[in-house]
């Protein structure tokens, strides 16, 4: 789609800072979360969680629970015994732990009382006999301990997947090199932490009915309502999910959960409405956040900087359960090769599983941990050239309009802009390797998906679908199945609508994630929904001016190409004096052809990658960012503090400029956290406990470590993206953590090959430098890992067409997709 | 029964003493603009105001607040610097997923009361018990600055 759009002379609402739809209802609190919705009759529900990391349950006694006064309901695995899980392939987790506990807090019973305090002393009176079984602590473990196995799937041992992918000989590629580079590094798991607690509330019309609502705070209400579907055995038209607005995600709320599953069956038993909202603890326990990784770089360049071939191996920590975790480590290797170019690359990835509360997708999934590998050791590699760190970047960019050597396909690419825009405003210059002791200025790079190429689950629809419909009295309705989370999508609906058919924003009415009354949108995931939500609407609301617009011309006398919609007017663009109102136009349409109402759907374009594991990393259109860190670092505590930050990031088009910016804001903000302080920490003993499960010792930046930040807005049009629109929501946050740990280096010559960069770190790499030892903090090694046979690819610019050489591992999440294309 | 005087509104609840203030205002009275964030004064979400000053309802038992003047999110527009900052808010785009954002503008508003005109200093002290995790603490800076003119 988009050939046929006509680019209006002037954007009218498109590139304004416009305020967000959903703004008013926020500042004065009317904005109605999951867990402010209260229906009559209404029971709160309760998790029992597993005190052990890792257990087989051998028996478990609800009797004195059920008995207790104001008890309603309790649930046990038995109750929900088809697994479920968000990918295909990793249908792993039970909504209540069958016959196996696999990390602390793995929910085991639920129950649902007349009150949250009955259902609190409920789970008091469930007795649970546990078998405890040597749990797997972390990645390096679960190699060294194959058993006893955490699940009976996956790639051997504790082993959840390997990955082995060569484009090209990487061997050549280095032999050809004038410097060849390896450095260890490892990025340590941070959670979401969103403001708002996961929270639902389900519904149940007796039968012959027999239908099912559930109100959730998820950004993913179609696959919630897929997972309802199959788990609780009911038609999908039986159940509709809403997905509430969500009090902040980031990824944490991407997956189908536990407590959604149990408040469903709950309510459906008690025949009453049933509310769980989880404590800040248990947030924690459901997390889904960043994987821990431990990272192998290996890069070969020439003289000038031109990369001649890359061997990057990644190791995740998974936690217990599969969620999105075989995307993860795919992603933890796709992206290398959109920044600059590499002509040759291998990548090696493996997830174990452990026995952690699970890891999934967080705020640039699975892509913030090998951008920070690649952008410090670019960083040593400029230095060991002897060459300006900005420059090197600027000498090897990937060209707009190309494929990568893993057959990713570019289009518009506005990375140098981003540079010169960072190195101009920081002043770069002058400050680099100049500025006194203590003080420190770094650069780092990034590029990010706009909405992944291919759904989670192997389909030929669209990935994203509206309904508009156009009201006489000239309001306008938007349906999608999108899910506003904060990241305004909403109003991005809204601008679009407003802006091709000459309407005010707030004429139109924005009706999402509600799977009755909205076509899918597959969730506010992947950085996908204002391109793809946007596409689709923009198609739908074409469709409506095309139809209103043949009876306005019919009505004015005048070719269709004559008319402009402006200012909720239809009018004659030669004589804009001669013209009708917008609302008066559609009553024309509606008393010739009825009710007005049209459709718009997106689906991206095939990706030019054939080879099992091409699924990961394709995507509509790519983002770019670039950023300078100053720092100022007291060598006498090793406290680092991060000033100011430049951001500058390539959006292609800015939708809503407002928007934009805060995007922009909000992940430099996270990735700030991640750089220096945010740690998914456990207690180093055998009981695998979450060290840190409260708001207050789990440290995220408050306003007194924000950073000053300079935003320069990129615009580089991408021909996938509405108007030309790319992602911003997500990839501004990957430059930060490489960008201090460049800085802190400027600053005091010691390299912190690890986030987050804590105050001890760097003490401690200050006193071996002190002591004339390497001038490091960082991990030492990388287990041996028995990875099978590579998949081989040969890259574009050597005769490859997209399909693996020869036969390599097994089955991936990409499998059927690429099958399904070669049919 | 404890008597509250909330945004000017008098309200008898039957609950017990030691019931947190956040529970009343969300579950008995239907007040839920003010949030749930930890229940353990460490993030702020629930902040309201007690006399103007900004307390965290989720650890304040309602036995303490009974006979003192309550303002919650729903009305502080109400009030001068409540209102500026609602509109410094709205003007600015502070706002992403809302959810800290009551909190955020209860502190705000009173701090604005008591200090019109506040420096980076006082927005430090005011507001570093509220934690945003959408990062707007950029955007709330310069609005509060904007709502102090």
């Amino acid at each position: 789609m988009g050939t046929r759009r006509k680019q209006p002379a002037a954007l009218r609402v498109v590139g304004k800072a416009i305020r967000k739809v959903d703004a008013t209802a926020k500042v004065t609190g009317v904005t109605r979360f999951a867990d402010d919705l209260f229906l009559p009759r209404m029971l709160y529900a309760k998790l029992l969680r597993s005190p052990h990391p890792h257990a087989r349950i051998t028996g478990i006694d609800i009797s004195q629970a059920r008995a207790l006064p104001g008890v309603k309901a309790v649930l046990t695995g038995r109750d929900l015994p088809i697994p479920f899980g968000i990918l295909p392939v990793s249908q792993d987790e039970h909504a209540l732990a069958l016959d196996k506990v696999r990390f602390v807090g793995d929910p085991v019973a639920g129950v649902a009382a007349a009150s949250e305090e009955i259902a609190t002393a409920a789970l008091d009176l469930i007795e649970v006999r546990y078998e405890s079984l040597r749990p797997i602590t972390d990645a390096e473990d679960a190699i060294a301990h194959p058993e006893p196995r955490i699940h009976d799937y996956g790639d051997g041992g504790n082993l959840h997947k390997l990955v082995n992918l060569e484009f090209g000989d990487v061997a050549e590629g280095f032999a050809a090199a004038d410097l060849v580079r390896e450095d260890l590094l490892f990025f340590e798991g941070s959670t979401h932490l969103p403001m708002e607690q996961h929270a639902a509330v389900a519904d149940w019309s007796p039968l012959p009915d027999g239908k099912l609502t559930l109100w959730s705070s998820t950004q993913t209400p179609h696959y919630v309502h897929r997972a309802l579907a199959k788990v609780l055995e009911l038609a999908p038209a039986k159940i509709r999910v809403v997905a509430t607005p969500n009090g902040g995600g980031f990824g944490g709320k991407s997956d189908p959960f536990s407590h959604e599953i149990v408040v469903a069956k709950l309510a459906m038993l008690t025949g009453r409405p049933v509310k769980i909202t989880l404590t800040r603890e248990e947030v924690f326990y459901c997390h889904r956040g960043r994987h821990p990784t431990l990272m192998w770089v290996k890069t070969g360049v020439k003289k000038d900087g031109a990369i001649t071939a890359m061997h990057f191996k990644s190791l995740l920590d998974g936690g217990g359960y599969g969620s999105y975790g075989v995307a993860s480590t795919y992603y933890t290797g796709a992206l290398q090769t959109v920044t600059y170019h590499v002509p040759r690359y291998k990548f090696q990835g493996a997830r174990a599983f452990t026995n952690k509360p699970p890891c999934g997708p967080k705020r640039g999934h699975g892509t913030p941990q090998p951008r920070f590998a690649l952008e410090v050791q670019l960083d040593k590699i400029a230095e060991q050239l002897g060459m300006d760190p900005a420059e090197l970047r600027l000498k090897h960019l990937v060209p707009a309009n190309s494929l990568t050597a893993n057959w990713l396909k570019i289009g518009s690419m506005g990375l140098g802009e981003c540079i010169r825009k960072v190195v101009d405003g920081s002043g770069w210059k002058e400050k680099f390797r100049k500025l006194p002791p203590g003080q420190g200025i770094g650069l780092a790079c990034s590029s990010y998906i706009t909405g992944a190429g291919l759904p989670i689950y192997w389909n030929p629809l669209p990935h994203s679908g509206v309904q508009l419909k156009c009201d006489r009295g000239g309001g306008v309705t938007v349906f999608c199945g999108s899910t506003e989370i904060g990241q305004g999508s909403d109003s991005i609906l809204a601008v679009l609508a407003a802006e091709v058919l000459g309407l005010d924003p707030f004429d139109i009415a924005v009706v999402t994630g509600d799977t009755d009354l909205t076509p899918v949108d597959l969730g506010s995931y992947s950085s996908r929904v204002t391109l793809m939500t946007g596409n689709a609407c923009i198609q739908a609301a074409e469709r409506a001016r095309d139809v209103i617009a043949s009876h306005a011309a019919r009505k004015l006398d005048l070719p269709v190409e004559r008319l402009a919609f402006a200012d909720r007017r239809v009018f004659d663009v030669a004589d804009p004096a001669h013209g009708l109102a917008f609302a008066e136009a559609v009553q024309l349409a509606e008393a010739a052809e009825g009710t007005i109402g049209t459709v718009g759907s997106y689906t991206p374009a095939p990706s030019p990658g054939k080879y099992r594991g091409a699924g990961v990393g394709p995507s509509p259109a790519y983002s770019y960012s670039a950023c300078v860190a100053r720092v100022d670092v007291d060598p006498a505590s090793g406290i680092v503090r991060v000033p100011r930050v430049w951001i500058a990031h390539d959006v292609g088009r800015s939708i809503n400029a407002a928007t934009v910016m805060g995007q922009i804001e909000g992940s430099v903000y996270m990735g700030l956290g991640e750089a220096l302080m945010e740690e998914m920490a456990y207690r180093g003993n055998r009981n695998v406990v979450h060290k840190i499960p409260s708001l207050l010792e789990y440290k995220s930046p408050t306003t007194l470590e924000m950073c000053d930040i300079v935003t320069y807005v990129v615009e580089d049009p991408d021909p996938n993206g509405p108007f030309g629109a790319k992602e911003c929501g997500q990839g501004p946050l990957l430059p930060l953590p490489p960008a201090v740990a460049n800085a802190v280096y400027d600053a005091v010559g010691v390299r912190i090959d690890e986030v987050p960069i804590t105050p001890e770190k760097v003490f401690k790499a200050l006193r071996r430098k002190e002591k004339g030892e390497e001038p490091r903090f960082g991990p030492t090694q990388f287990p041996d890992i028995a990875w099978p046979e590579p998949t081989r690819v040969a890259p574009p610019w050597e005769g490859g067409d997209g399909r693996a050489v020869e036969a390599g591992q097994g089955r991936s999440m990409a499998d059927e997709p690429a099958r399904a294309r070669r049919r | 029964m404890v008597t509250l005087s909330i945004n000017g509104t008098s309200h008898t609840v039957d609950v017990p003493g030691d019931m947190p203030l956040l529970w009343v205002l969300r579950d008995v009275i239907g007040l839920t603009g003010t949030k749930f964030g930890c229940g353990m004064a460490l993030c702020g979400a629930c902040t309201v105001q007690l006399d103007g000053r900004p307390i965290r309802s989720c650890v304040t038992p309602v036995a303490a607040v009974s006979g003192k003047r309550i303002t919650t999110i729903e009305g502080i527009g109400a009030t001068p610097s409540g209102k500026k900052v609602q509109q410094a808010w709205l003007d600015l785009d502070v706002v992403q997923c809302g959810y800290c954002q009551s909190g955020q503008i209860m502190a705000a508003a009173a701090l604005l009361a008591s200090r019109p005109h506040p420096t980076d200093t006082d927005i430090d002290a005011a507001m570093a018990g509220n934690i945003c995790r959408c990062g707007t603490y950029v955007r709330i800076r310069a609005a509060i600055k904007r709502a102090g003119g």
